[in-house]
């Protein structure tokens, strides 16, 4: 250690200093790697939990413990029986003439648990699906049969647009009118949602994959599908009066009343595209002469409130899929998967600390504006 | 700190360390065990950071998150077994107290975050109510009870000791690196490859350890 020599102490302090800062600068190097894989240093990279927030705010408040999207639904139970018929197409299983058991939930677009039924345009079904091979094929399909939208980003500009202005409460239409004229082709959306012919029931409604699913059968052929649960109740018009008059929650008592009947049935009809239809945007239909396939039947048996049945604690994930079928290279698809686990998290996160009374069915009241 | 100019003088004790038990460096399993799963570590760090922060590539990066963590898992398993039934190299008997603490620390603490992270990711998909898929038609069971209350205790500790994790890892890094270029003692080489390049230092040890008759 005791040098009696200058010159050798000079030149090995200085050799010290040199690979301390050697390390120092590989360990920032990694460090700030990190960080900008994570998204801490682009505040203005849009992140799945950004995206979430994003909801959140366009929610007008956190209703906790509930889910970010579709916050209001109850849980379904069934199951879905196969006719072989998309054995072809896929090897799932569930396409076998088998019974496949699922965990459902039928509820209405937007962020309110307290939506009301007679107002929300959008309605959806969704399926968790637990094949006897242990596999499992989570759906979450809506009433609309395109995508609002072409890209994520537009997506979320449109769930931006629709934050309400502190000021009024309601979505600044300015905003909205700048959206919607960035966005042409959400024009067909807005006339889909004018004109189409409200039903009376969640059972009398057709819910839709709207994204682009890849089929695989066991030979290895594939094809890129869409599917389409159609009812098997008869369709019934509800007129605007009919709608005024309903009560907030007749989705749910319809839905109860029928199920003390018996069953609901739907046909799963599959899809198939012919070359050069659209796979990565959503928001473009394809020919009505395209190929179709109905594959099966999804039978709801009974209902559960969505605070205490099954389907609470799940998320349906669309990009949880049995062996068969793979998502395509549509971009929403590998969005929603990252921001329906945000929202999941954050939702079963209220749970644990226990700031979600009202989601579990623990408090005798609403909830409270925070 | 380090004065090499001595460095030819000390043959007779490296002749000397040959025919003694002690091993000179980690052993050929420890060292390959060691080096890969270094690799996938800080790529499981990486691809778990990035695939919850993306809104593209979460589906390709959770499919080889999943089956790469549960791999480290069995590897750390191989790697345990090995390293107790194989004595390391001694640290540099003049390493200062708190250091020989820090590193014995910290190689402990990297064992137990090694074995915890994908127990963690395997216990937090199963109370999530997930499928803990591994490749396309293969999952495994789940560990524990679909639970929502559970779930978020260990998704929110997957997270933080991830971080811990990382941390320790850097730390670790910052170290090895010190011990190689700083110190520039045996500690570095000892895992890089089977000989030792110093025998200066190790010369000194062997002097102190036989003194201190460890
Ligand atoms: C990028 C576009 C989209 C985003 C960001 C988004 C976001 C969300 C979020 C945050 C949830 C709540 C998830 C949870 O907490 O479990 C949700 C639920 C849902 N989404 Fe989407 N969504 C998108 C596109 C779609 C599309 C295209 C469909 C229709 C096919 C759809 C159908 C549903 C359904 C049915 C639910 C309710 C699922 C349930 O009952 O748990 N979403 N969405
Ligand atoms: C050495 C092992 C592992 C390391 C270092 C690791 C690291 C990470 C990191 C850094 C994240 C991001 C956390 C965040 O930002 O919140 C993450 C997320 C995740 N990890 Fe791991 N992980 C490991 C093992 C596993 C295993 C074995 C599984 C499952 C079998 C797993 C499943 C997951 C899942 C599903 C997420 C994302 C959850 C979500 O989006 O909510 N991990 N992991």
């Amino acid at each position: 250690m005791q040098n009696t020599t200058s010159t050798p102490d000079l030149l090995s302090r200085r050799l010290t200093w040199l690979p301390l800062l050697a390390i120092g600068f590989i360990v920032a190097a990694i460090v700030l790697a990190f960080a900008w894989v994570a998204g801490w240093l682009t505040p203005d990279r849009l992140t799945p939990a950004r995206f979430t927030n994003a909801i959140e705010t366009s929610n007008g408040q956190v209703h906790r413990g509930f889910r970010r999207a579709h916050a209001k639904g109850v849980c379904v139970a069934g199951y879905f029986e196969g006719n072989g018929q998309g054995v072809e197409l896929s090897s799932a299983r569930l396409f076998s003439t088998v019974r496949t058991p699922f965990i459902g939930r039928m509820s209405i677009g937007g962020g309110s648990p307290y939506g009301l039924d007679n107002k929300a345009r959008v309605r959806s079904m969704a399926l968790q699906l637990n094949s006897d091979d242990g596999q499992q094929w989570r759906m979450a399909m809506n009433s609309f049969p395109f995508f609002a939208v072409s890209s994520v980003e537009a997506f979320y500009e449109q769930t931006a647009a629709n934050a309400p202005d502190p000021a009024t409460g309601k979505p600044d239409p300015a905003k909205v009118a700048a959206f919607a004229a960035a966005h042409p082709e959400f024009a067909r959306f807005a006339e889909w949602a004018k004109n189409t012919p409200w039903s009376t029931s969640w059972a009398n409604t057709a819910y839709n994959s709207v994204n682009t699913f890849r089929f695989s059968n066991p030979a290895g052929e594939q094809h890129h599908v869409r599917w389409s649960m159609q009812p098997q109740t008869a369709f019934v018009a509800m007129s605007p009066e009919e709608r005024e008059a309903a009560d907030d929650n007749f989705l749910t008592e319809d839905l109860m009343a029928r199920l003390a009947h018996g069953p609901l049935r739907w046909d799963m009809v599959v899809t198939i595209a012919a070359p050069g239809d659209s796979i990565t945007d959503p928001s473009k239909i394809w020919p009505e002469d395209r190929r179709k396939v109905t594959v099966g039947s999804v039978v709801i048996e009974s209902s559960s409130p969505q605070t205490s049945g099954a389907c609470r604690d799940i998320n349906y994930d669309p990009l949880i899929l049995p062996k068969g079928v793979d998502g395509s290279e549509d971009p929403l698809l590998a969005a929603r998967s990252a921001v329906y686990s945000v929202s999941f998290n954050r939702r079963q996160y209220d749970i644990a600390t226990g700031k979600a009374d009202t989601a579990i069915g623990q408090a005798s009241s609403q909830e409270t504006s925070p | 700190m380090n004065d090499t100019a001595n460095v030819p003088e000390n043959h007779a004790p490296l002749n000397h360390v040959e025919s003694c038990p002690d091993p000179r460096h980690f052993n050929f399993t420890a060292r390959v065990l060691h080096w890969s799963m270094a690799l996938m570590i800080l790529a499981m760090l990486f691809v778990g950071i990035g695939m919850v922060s993306s809104l593209s590539l979460r589906p390709a990066l959770i499919s080889l998150h999943q089956p790469l963590g549960i791999a480290i898992l069995l590897l750390v398993i191989v790697r345990l077994i090995n390293r107790l039934r194989h004595r390391p190299p001694p640290l540099p008997a003049d390493l200062p107290a708190v250091q020989v603490f820090a590193a014995k620390a910290s190689h402990w603490l990297l064992y137990a975050l090694m074995f915890a992270m994908p127990l963690i990711g395997w216990c937090m998909l199963s109370v999530g109510g997930y499928p803990v898929t591994m490749f396309n038609g293969f999952a495994l069971p789940a560990i524990a009870p679909h639970n929502a209350t559970v779930y978020a205790v260990f998704r929110s500790a997957h997270t933080w000791l991830a971080l811990l994790l990382f941390a320790t890892v850097l730390m670790h890094l910052a170290a090895a690196l010190f011990h190689a270029w700083v110190r520039r003692d045996d500690v570095f080489a000892s895992m890089a490859r089977g000989y030792v390049t110093n025998a200066k230092t190790l010369g000194e040890e062997k002097e102190h350890e036989n003194s201190a008759n460890e």
